[in-house]
């Protein structure tokens, strides 16, 4: 029996670096720092999604219905199925599904409502309160609008949560799914949100765009925060080259999860469960660590985090300095985006045989690629995130 | 396929009418609702007034002031849930490989009455959009992003498997054991701590579902204002709580000599892509979602003798709830004894799935149905046995419990007699 097997045919990117694929891989690759100033609150720094026309997506009635968050998801899902030259419509529905990663849900839409009823009663809330801030609100709006209706998911865990997406993604495939949306958005940046973002120690507290966010460098001082993400579309093999989908990106060929069980809010000093979760996902993919071509790393932005990920890449890789990217550093960490627009990323060097850089910033522990970098037969890709609270997943992407 | 078979091995409930398996078991079996006005906080502006609230004091349930501090509601409720299912699953922690043991744990709404009563705060009332962070209290990020419910449970137990919170609404607590089931059947893990938890009696959330109707207004009569098929139900009573169940890999459990309450052996999930809250009367897809998960368990319908029904007690899911059943199950959809504890512990959004999957495992053990309360006067569209009033003894071998949310999300789970 010859066993299914999950690739990437779809990138919907709506993030700091763009919306679409093209205008995202451009300013990608030419290292462009989309992170700025925002307003006069507690957070003086965020990645914005600029040139973000809601209306291009969603229909008004919808959008009065809805958050930003999954504006971004509905933009995304329709990048991502014009990218594929996917028709959910000629698909039996119960072989299609959508599973999100969801991190913070609807934040203006839920202060707005909560603002709505505390400054004027109860009959001031909008009927669509119930629909528009809930964590599972993107998933089901994509399943409403493409008509998605096999096993739908919603995972949180934080900013790993894109990665468990995926796996989800890839185990539905495997499972007899003929195709799933994933991936994951987020719109952290309206008030309340940022100031519960403001409690985080990790958050960099810099103005300066270009020193803010600054992983794995000797004085990292945080990360700056981030809205967007992406969503991708993931289908069988076999099916994909069978109807000619214009680009196979990438195969999942491997996933894992770990936690650190050490802290909610102080990052372990223990990296074994983060070295854990990418050998895991590199033995699952029936590679090794040699293998791996390059690394895009959860790169926090902070001291006792980077030292931790260079010590578990230490770890999985020995003394081979592979290379590492941190392509954040463009647009700041965007929660349950953040490592969507990774596993974005990685498709595109796959496809392309180019590494996105870093930026603003240097290691003298990694080969940190800080331009961007053409590699002959760059075969396979490790995707790693780390979530508050001690998530850690990977996933290995290999060209098809 | 997959020869890994999963069982579940240890409970914690805690529900509106008690704190504790033994407690809920025994109100359930009552039918004796648990709907009273709400003491949370002031409900008289309000269109629904009563909710199914859980009398639960963390620091009494044994947490300490740091994790009452860091924690909502919502968490302490899992937390205390968790101890319970590990202590009755005999697991030894000590010995246990927990690199092989993960979280999966569903909540609907998360921290949402943490961020509420937090907001009120830092907007002076709602009056400043721009609110002030310095006068939030610490922790809020762990509000507002809840996969920090599936954190505190891994740092508790030293859990260093696959984890995190699944948020589908309300399926979520039917969904979040299912996630649990998978990764063990993928071999990913041989333990996993799931269930579901929330707290969502807050204003916010009586005001969204009051904007809606979806809620019953019965104020003058808590007791009697939660009745699923009955023909003068008016909505559903909001309820809180949290149950955990401790699952493992059967053959893991078998060397543990674990007690085991029964495999779970068929999960499905669907969605109807019709309307966020809307149901169509034809209840297809929750019927699709049935019988996948009875192939999945490779069981005919007539092997059901239990269903633990999603019964909320609106006029609309309630019919299209008999409509999937009777599509699913044919002729035996008139035959097994079919109930809502809703009736008596409310609708406790995401927690509820994994409450009553909690429930259907003390079915399979004990040989007893809970009773639909307030089944009085059956709606004539609800037309199956939804054993009204009384428990009755029932041997039953297999149990099906079905979940509909927002999102148009339609799980199922069967539960079979212990392997």
């Amino acid at each position: 029996m010859s066993a299914r097997r999950a690739v990437i045919t779809g990138l919907g990117v709506v993030a700091p670096t763009g919306v679409g694929v093209t205008d995202h891989w451009e300013a990608s690759l030419a290292g462009e720092n989309r992170i700025a100033a925002v307003g006069s609150g507690p957070v003086p720094l965020a990645g914005q999604v600029r040139g973000f026309d809601d209306s291009e997506f969603v229909d008004s009635k919808l959008r009065v219905q809805t958050d930003r968050w999954t504006w971004f998801a509905l933009a995304g899902a329709h990048l991502a199925l014009a990218d594929a030259a996917f028709d959910p419509s000629m698909e039996n529905p119960y072989d299609l599904s959508v599973v999100t990663a969801s991190g913070s849900g609807g934040n203006a839409f839920g202060q707005r409502e909560i603002q709505a009823l505390w400054n004027q009663g109860p009959k001031a809330v909008s009927a669509y309160q119930s629909i528009g801030w809930f964590y599972a609100a993107s998933s089901g709006q994509l399943s409403i609008k493409h008509q998605l209706k096999g096993a739908c998911g919603v995972l949180v865990a934080d900013a790993a949560g894109a990665i468990d997406a995926l796996a989800e993604a890839a185990r539905l495939v495997r499972g007899g799914t003929e195709a799933v949306v994933t991936g994951g958005t987020e719109a952290p940046l309206s008030p309340y949100a940022l100031a519960c973002q403001s409690s985080e120690t990790a958050l960099s507290g810099g103005a300066d765009p270009d020193r803010a966010y600054r992983p794995f460098s000797p004085d990292a001082a945080g990360y700056v925060p981030a809205e967007g993400g992406a969503i991708l579309l993931v289908e069988e093999r076999d099916s994909a080259y069978g109807r000619g989908a214009p680009t196979v990106y990438a195969e999942i060929a491997g996933t894992a999860s770990t936690h650190d069980a050490h802290h909610v809010t102080d990052p372990s000093p223990d990296h074994r469960q983060y070295a854990r979760a990418m050998r895991e996902a590199i033995a699952r993919a029936g590679l090794a660590p040699a293998d791996i071509g390059v690394v895009f790393a959860d790169g926090a932005g902070s001291r006792d985090r980077d030292e931790a990920e260079v010590a578990a890449l230490r770890e999985v890789f020995g003394a081979r300095r592979v290379p590492v990217t941190v392509p954040k550093t463009m647009t700041g960490r965007l929660c349950s985006g953040g490592a969507a627009l990774d596993l974005a990323w990685a498709a595109l060097a796959l496809a392309d045989g180019v590494i996105p850089p870093t930026i603003n910033t240097t290691s003298t522990d990694l080969d940190l690629v800080t331009e961007p970098r053409l590699v002959r037969g760059l075969s396979a890709a490790l995707v790693t995130a780390r979530g508050a609270g001690g998530f850690n997943s990977a996933a290995v992407l290999t060209r098809p | 396929m997959s020869s890994r078979r999963v069982v579940v091995t240890g409970l914690g409930v805690i529900a509106p009418g008690g704190v504790g398996r033994e407690e809920f078991w025994n109100r359930i079996v009552d039918g004796k609702p648990a709907v009273r006005r709400i003491t949370a906080f002031d409900p008289s502006p309000f269109r629904s007034q009563i909710a199914a609230e859980v009398d639960f004091d963390p620091a009494a349930a044994g947490l300490t002031p740091r994790e009452i501090r860091r924690t909502d509601r919502f968490v302490q409720m899992a937390l205390v849930c968790a101890d319970e299912a590990l202590a009755d699953s005999g697991l030894d922690l000590e010995t246990a490989d927990r690199d092989r043991m993960g979280v999966s744990l569903g909540s609907a709404v998360g921290a949402t009455i943490t961020l509420e009563d937090e907001y009120v705060v830092a907007s002076d009332h709602g009056r400043d959009w721009e609110v002030d962070h310095r006068h939030l209290r610490p922790f809020l990020y762990q509000a507002l992003v809840p996969s920090s419910a599936a954190s505190e449970l891994a740092v508790r137990y030293g859990a260093h498997g696959p984890a995190a919170v699944v948020s589908t609404g309300c399926t979520s607590g039917i969904d979040a054991i299912g996630r649990a089931f998978q990764l063990i059947q993928d071999g990913e893990a041989d333990i996993m701590i799931t269930g579901a938890a929330d707290a969502p009696i807050s204003p916010i959330t009586v005001a969204c579902f009051d904007a809606i109707r979806a809620t019953t207004p019965s104020n003058d009569d808590p007791e009697g204002a939660s009745r699923p098929f009955d023909a003068d139900r008016k909505g559903f009573v909001l309820g809180e709580g949290a149950a955990v169940l401790v699952v493992e890999e059967l053959e893991h459990a078998r060397r543990r000599g674990a007690t085991i309450y029964c495999e779970v052996s068929g999960y499905a999930a669907r969605a109807n892509g019709f309307h966020m809250t809307g149901l169509r009367p034809d209840g297809h897809e929750l019927a699709e979602a049935i019988s996948a998960a009875l192939g999945q368990a490779r069981l005919d319908p007539e092997a059901i003798g239990y269903i633990s029904a999603h019964g909320s007690g609106t006029k609309q899911n309630d019919r299209h709830e008999t409509a999937a059943y009777k599509r699913a199950l044919g002729e035996h959809a008139r035959r097994v004894p079919i109930s809502s504890i809703k009736s008596v512990v409310g609708h406790s959004l995401g927690a509820i799935g994994s409450i009553e999957m909690a429930a259907c495992a003390l079915v399979l053990k004990r040989g007893v149905v809970p009773p639909t309360a307030n089944l009085a006067t059956p709606d004539p569209e609800c037309d199956l046995d939804y054993t009204p009033l009384v428990a009755r003894e029932v041997r039953a071998g297999h149990v099906l419990s079905a979940g509909s949310g927002f999102g148009g999300f339609q799980s199922a789970m069967v539960f079979s007699g212990a392997a």
